[in-house]
């Protein structure tokens, strides 16, 4: 795997790679996720309703819709992280390369090596920035210290951040500013080697500076990962994806090329929701 | 509807009287501290920590009160710390959402409420009666079931501090459970857990009716806590109502000592918990 180090914000080689990849047909594209028949429940509320959807490989895939409408509780399901909490429920089949995830003979660990997340706030761990990224490498490998500086420095790198903390790798993580964070985050993500990044509102707390940084980044990461981010910024969405999915009131509405969602949706109510008529 | 004066008058009476009730708090916690300091300084010399209990009308010290209380108070710090650390990390982590865990917290706040003396009783029945007499054994086993609701207490509070999120996010690279509590949850409230060791160790270091049942108390330096164990608290009870002066000059220096103690651990904790707020 080899990141390319982008430290200069108007670097466009990766976007202009995005669009020769978003003219590609879309049956050229491999699923990497097929999400079957699948519902989730919170007690006894049904949150989701019979999703049925698929993540292209190498691609990003973008969840819409109103509050309360279900995307980020897809996107939790991903990686069973709702499994943390009580009484939260999924039914149905989540298959990633063709294994269903949600089986309980599944290693949840294991799992969520390969299938990494970024939260809506930036979560940087109680430690170094170095320590951060390190954290998650050791879960799974045994490195050297050298071997650790190549893999902490390269993850950093790939988020776009080595540049700005090179110098303090000491420092506390938390000690970054927001925008930092976040791609602290990602490098965290990026840094155990995953193939999916699951991407949840990454930008609702960042300014427009640190968002156009993030955005950028998940256009570089497509080269090689399968991204899927939720947002509730339909420019972002428009922007980062080649798939955009629609989903209102635990449904999945539609999912198509984002630019045929955002131009000529064939549900209804998609064509409410992007033209500001409710949500 | 009050018109605006009224409203002002209203206002005035209302910061006057917090103002009042903090002066009076204030005063007393000063008039305290002053009579304390006055009356330990002057009593204060070097016999103080080389001599022992003396005999009425000559020269003695509080060796063996200041040697007593240390043992017991680590003993007990050491008993009752890990274990109340586990126990608040099954309410706070695991158990958070169990049933069992209310009623623990709520049994744990009437133990934290509990007067001490009823401790004292306690530890009595079951470790001196059978043990056919008092120890500074008995006394560690006391003052760690008083220490252990305060730190379990704080334990829980600080690890529902930690936010979630952060859980999540370590949960989400793929840490098992234990893991993410031990590294990451106890990292992100480690100030907040070693000040409620620290507050516990303070409240224990002042304990006197605990040990009246247990340890009872030793004129002779002794370090075994197999034996009656003199402490601080019980000294200051004895030579306190002495009808010699120079007794009664030892207790208030013996409560000097005890307040010091207690101070300089408050401060400990309180520059841990404000070194966390500015380098978090």
């Amino acid at each position: 795997m080899s990141m390319q180090m982008n430290t200069m914000p108007t670097d466009t080689s990766a976007s202009t790679a995005g669009v020769a990849f978003q003219a590609m047909p879309s049956h050229a594209v491999k699923p990497k996720v097929k999400i079957e028949n699948l519902n989730f429940y919170y007690g006894q509320t049904k949150a989701l309703k019979n999703i049925n959807l698929a993540l292209g490989e190498r691609q990003v895939t973008a969840f819409i819709g109103p509050s309360g409408c279900g995307k980020s509780t897809l996107l939790r399901i991903l990686n069973r992280i709702y499994e943390l909490y009580p009484n939260q429920r999924a039914e149905g089949q989540v298959m990633l390369d063709g294994q269903n995830i949600l089986d309980p003979k599944v290693d949840r660990n294991q799992l969520r090596a390969k299938i990494g997340m970024v939260f809506q706030k930036p979560t940087p761990f109680p430690m170094t920035i170095y320590e951060n990224i390190a954290f998650g490498i050791r879960l799974y490998e045994n490195l050297s210290r050298s071997d650790m500086d190549d893999r902490v420095e390269k993850a950093l790198r790939g988020a776009a951040l080595w540049t700005e903390v090179k110098d303090k790798l000491q420092a506390s993580g938390q000690s970054l500013s927001g925008g930092q964070q976040q791609r602290l985050c990602i490098a965290r993500s990026v840094a155990v080697r995953p193939e999916v990044i699951l991407f949840d509102e990454p930008c609702s707390a960042l300014d427009p500076i640190s968002t156009a940084k993030v955005e950028e980044l998940i256009d570089e990461l497509k080269e090689h990962y399968t991204i899927a981010i939720v947002t509730h910024n339909m420019q972002q969405a428009a922007r980062v994806s080649q798939k955009t999915a629609f989903m209102y009131l635990g449904e999945l509405v539609e999912l198509d090329d984002t630019k045929k969602i955002f131009t000529s949706p064939s549900d209804k109510r998609t064509q409410d929701y992007i033209t500001g008529r409710f949500g | 509807m009050a018109s605006i004066t009224a409203r002002k008058n209203s206002d005035l009476v209302f910061r006057f009287l917090c103002y009042a009730a903090t002066a009076m708090g204030l005063g007393a916690l000063i008039l305290i501290l002053f009579k304390l300091f006055y009356e330990g300084f002057s009593g204060l010399g070097i016999n103080v920590f080389t001599m022992t209990t003396p005999a009425p009308l000559s020269q003695g010290g509080l060796l063996n009160a200041i040697v007593g209380s240390l043992i017991m108070t680590a003993l007990a710090t050491v008993v009752g710390t890990p274990l109340g650390i586990l126990a608040g990390t099954y309410m706070a982590e695991y158990g958070r959402h169990d049933k069992v865990t209310q009623v623990i917290r709520f049994v744990n706040d009437i133990l934290l409420s509990a007067p001490s003396i009823v401790v004292g009783l306690f530890i009595y029945e079951l470790v001196v009666r059978p043990m056919g007499g008092f120890s500074g054994f008995a006394g560690a086993c006391a003052l760690a079931i008083i220490v252990l609701p305060v730190v379990v207490r704080t334990t829980e509070d600080m690890l529902l501090l930690v936010p979630d999120q952060l859980r999540e996010a370590a949960s989400a690279i793929g840490a098992p459970r234990s893991f993410v509590i031990r590294t990451i949850a106890y990292r992100a409230a480690r100030a907040g857990i070693v000040t409620g060791v620290l507050l516990a160790v303070a409240r224990i270091s002042g304990e006197t009716a605990p040990l009246l049942f247990t340890a009872l108390g030793n004129d002779n330096l002794k370090f075994s806590i197999f034996g009656e164990l003199e402490s601080l608290p019980t000294s200051i009870n004895k030579f306190a109502g002495s009808a010699y002066p120079d007794l009664n000059s030892l207790a208030w220096t013996g409560a000097l000592l005890v307040t010091a103690a207690v101070l300089i651990l408050s401060i400990v904790a309180r520059t841990l918990t404000s070194v966390k707020k500015s380098s978090p």
